[in-house]
């Protein structure tokens, strides 16, 4: 994406503005979007588990499929942080490996399914008739149809699915919520008056929507990358769980089917609680990300709160609106 | 009456694209485990039943794609969906017959029940914002990203082995006989709790949090203040103006979501041993038992659309906007 280096639109409307952004200024308002304490604190935890994996061979003490037989199905020790499996296998060290796992699935299939639904969103809001009618169509086809069962059912088929092939399929069947969404606001842009002006100038189709459009729908773009995300990354965990995934491929869900398979439950609480609990964890913190955008797109939904505990404190209360009556009098 | 029908018009090409995708998955995917099967058990499988086979699976290769397709439907309208490898070949139709009733009645009660729940607490949130309430926010998105199948795993490790309240798996107890007495559906009841409950918790976040941002953004309308302003009672804007109108979007997510419910509660199915579709998927899938895989898939999708046409009701009888656009 190039637009970094074109002026946006009220850049283009104000030619006499001496001051142009810099580049700096550029990329910091891009990224206003995650300026808050919610999304602020989801990225720390997302570059938490970025870091755990990236460094996972100086972070975890031993392989993950070294074998220590003197320590079979203990709990946490000094030796093994998180006890160890019915094989002897530090669990701890397991979650941090597994932890690549995760991510490399979940980047890929996050890519794929948000190239997809900006390919689709962004063209069916685009265009107008029966082009954007069918395409909006197709997207709900595929909202409504239950992705898991068909994950499962194209992924059993396979005696060896690759790492490739499992994203490919979950972004297939999670790119739809991206291009809905893509295409309501693409539609609402269509007729502001900044397209319009481009469209008078005579600039190009691709031109429109890469410089004009695609700015503006950075946000939902983002919002819609992370939850693909999420959603990948529990489908995932899912499918290794369920045992459809070769246990080659270590992530969290694995840890999880091993455990299942070797009576884990519900004695060796150090096996499957944690690795349940880094799901979570990075769940909750993609989902904290794009509270935060949500926040930015809807300034509503960010000063609520603020309001409301601003009222509160002069003695009002936000709940029974403008009928309040002062109790307390006034000191300013 | 015509949104309703303009839906009924989607939800029919809907159907007609599952049943495509699922006619098309088989040919486009290699190699051919139906054929070895068949091969295998030479002679314990009924002509009739290999010809169904063929017509699912795409074997009659000599056919042409278009006459396949026109098999393939007939075949499905007349209710045969092959025979099932893993349950003696008893007709795929008869196998999930039997365990549909199980999962719409736990994951149906306890969808509803969760969300009725959720958009009850979301609104009353949402209504006392800027308040304690608040801090409910982050304990609901931590529990609408645990997965189902995990929550489902510490329920039963708390509830049923340490505690011991309730039976951890089977839909009834061992030994009795499905039939309509009061002692068996207290046992159904007993063995559904447990499920019913890591469905209501796994998916009330999600419900809370949407219902509460969408009432933060209708309590600002113009209409709430004017009906405040006339000094109506807080209960009566709460209920009849703000949540009947965010309540809609939620109701449009409630739709949108149902398949990914779906997908959560089949893998939970399995932990529980629960003898839904889900569990019938996951058996069918380690059976590599192909031709009740594509059953299931084809019986969940419509199940799902079903669901999606009862929202759509709903939403046509709260929302007078969509009955006015035939005047």
């Amino acid at each position: 994406m190039t637009f970094t280096s074109v002026p946006d639109a009220s850049d283009g409307a104000l030619p006499t503005e001496p001051r142009r952004p810099t580049m700096a200024s550029r990329v910091s308002a891009s990224f206003a979007m995650f300026r808050n304490g919610k999304s602020i604190a989801g990225l720390i935890i997302v570059g938490f588990f970025v870091v755990l994996a990236v460094f996972a061979d100086w972070i975890a003490p031993y392989d993950p499929l070294e074998k220590d037989f003197q320590a079979l199905r203990q709990g946490p020790t000094a030796q093994h942080w998180l006890g160890t499996t019915h094989m002897g296998e530090d669990v701890f060290s397991q979650i941090v490996y597994g932890t690549r796992g995760v991510l490399i699935v979940g980047l890929v299939a996050g890519v794929l399914a948000t190239l997809v639904a900006v390919i689709v969103g962004v063209t069916a809001g685009y265009v107008s008739g029966w082009k954007s009618e069918s395409l909006s169509a197709l997207t709900n086809v595929f909202l409504v149809i239950p992705g898991l069962p068909l994950i499962i059912i194209v992924a059993s088929q396979y005696e060896d699915p690759s790492i490739v092939l499992i994203s490919a399929v979950i972004a297939i069947t999670g790119w739809a919520w991206g291009a809905r969404v893509l295409r309501a606001q693409t539609m609402s842009l269509r007729h502001r008056d900044f397209v319009q002006a481009a469209k008078a100038n005579g600039e190009r189709l691709h031109r429109i929507i890469a410089v004009e459009m695609l700015p503006n729908l950075t946000a939902i773009i983002a919002s819609s990358f992370v939850g693909t995300v999420t959603a990948a990354v529990l489908g995932l965990t899912t499918l290794a769980f369920i045992g459809v995934i070769p246990i080659t491929n270590l992530n969290w869900g694995t840890i999880l089917f091993w455990a299942q398979q070797n009576g884990a439950f519900p004695d060796y609480w150090w096996w499957y609680i944690p690795a349940g609990v880094c799901i979570a964890l990075l769940g909750m913190a993609l989902s904290l990300i794009n509270f935060g955008i949500d926040e930015y797109v809807n300034p509503r939904l960010r000063s609520a709160g603020e309001r409301a505990r601003a009222m509160r404190k002069k003695g009002l209360s936000a709940s029974s609106g403008v009928t309040a009556v002062r109790t307390a009098p006034a000191d300013d | 009456m015509r949104f309703l029908l303009r839906r009924l018009a989607f939800y029919l090409f809907t159907a007609w694209a599952a049943i495509t995708i699922n006619f098309f998955l088989p040919r486009m995917l290699k190699g051919d485990p139906v054929t070895a099967y068949l091969q295998k058990n030479q002679g314990k499988v009924s002509p009739e039943a290999i010809d169904s086979l063929r017509t699912l699976f795409g074997l009659d290769s000599d056919a042409s794609l278009w006459q396949q397709y026109l098999d393939y439907w007939g075949q499905l309208l007349s209710g045969d969906l092959g025979v099932s490898f893993s349950n003696g070949l008893a007709p795929v139709s008869q196998v999930i017959t039997a365990a549909i009733p199980w999962t719409v009645g736990l994951v149906g009660l306890a969808t509803i029940i969760s969300f009725l729940l959720g958009t009850s607490a979301g609104a009353v949130i949402g209504w006392r914002r800027g308040s304690r309430a608040d801090y409910a926010v982050p304990f609901a998105t931590f529990f609408s990203t645990v997965p189902y199948f995990w929550m489902a795993l510490v329920v039963i490790a708390i509830f049923s082995t340490t505690l011991g309240w309730l039976p951890a798996s089977h839909a009834y107890d061992k030994g009795s006989v499905p039939g309509w007495s009061w002692d068996f559906a207290g046992e159904v009841i007993a063995h559904g709790t447990l499920p019913a409950l890591t469905i209501i918790v796994s998916s009330l976040g999600g419900w809370i949090l949407g219902m509460r941002n969408m009432m933060v953004t209708v309590l600002d309308d113009d209409y709430v203040t004017v009906a405040q302003a006339k000094g109506l009672r807080p209960r009566r804007v709460l209920t009849q103006y703000a949540s009947r109108n965010a309540v809609l979007p939620q109701l449009q997510s409630f739709a949108l979501s149902l398949g990914f419910i779906v997908g959560g509660t089949l893998v939970m199915e399995m932990v529980f041993s629960y003898p839904g579709l889900g569990k019938l998927l996951l058996d069918a899938t380690n059976a590599k038992d192909y031709p009740l895989m594509q059953g299931l898939f084809l019986v969940i999708t419509l199940a799902v659309l079903v669901a999606n046409i009862l929202a759509d009701v709903a939403y046509a009888v709260l929302d007078p906007r969509t009955r006015q656009m035939e005047s």
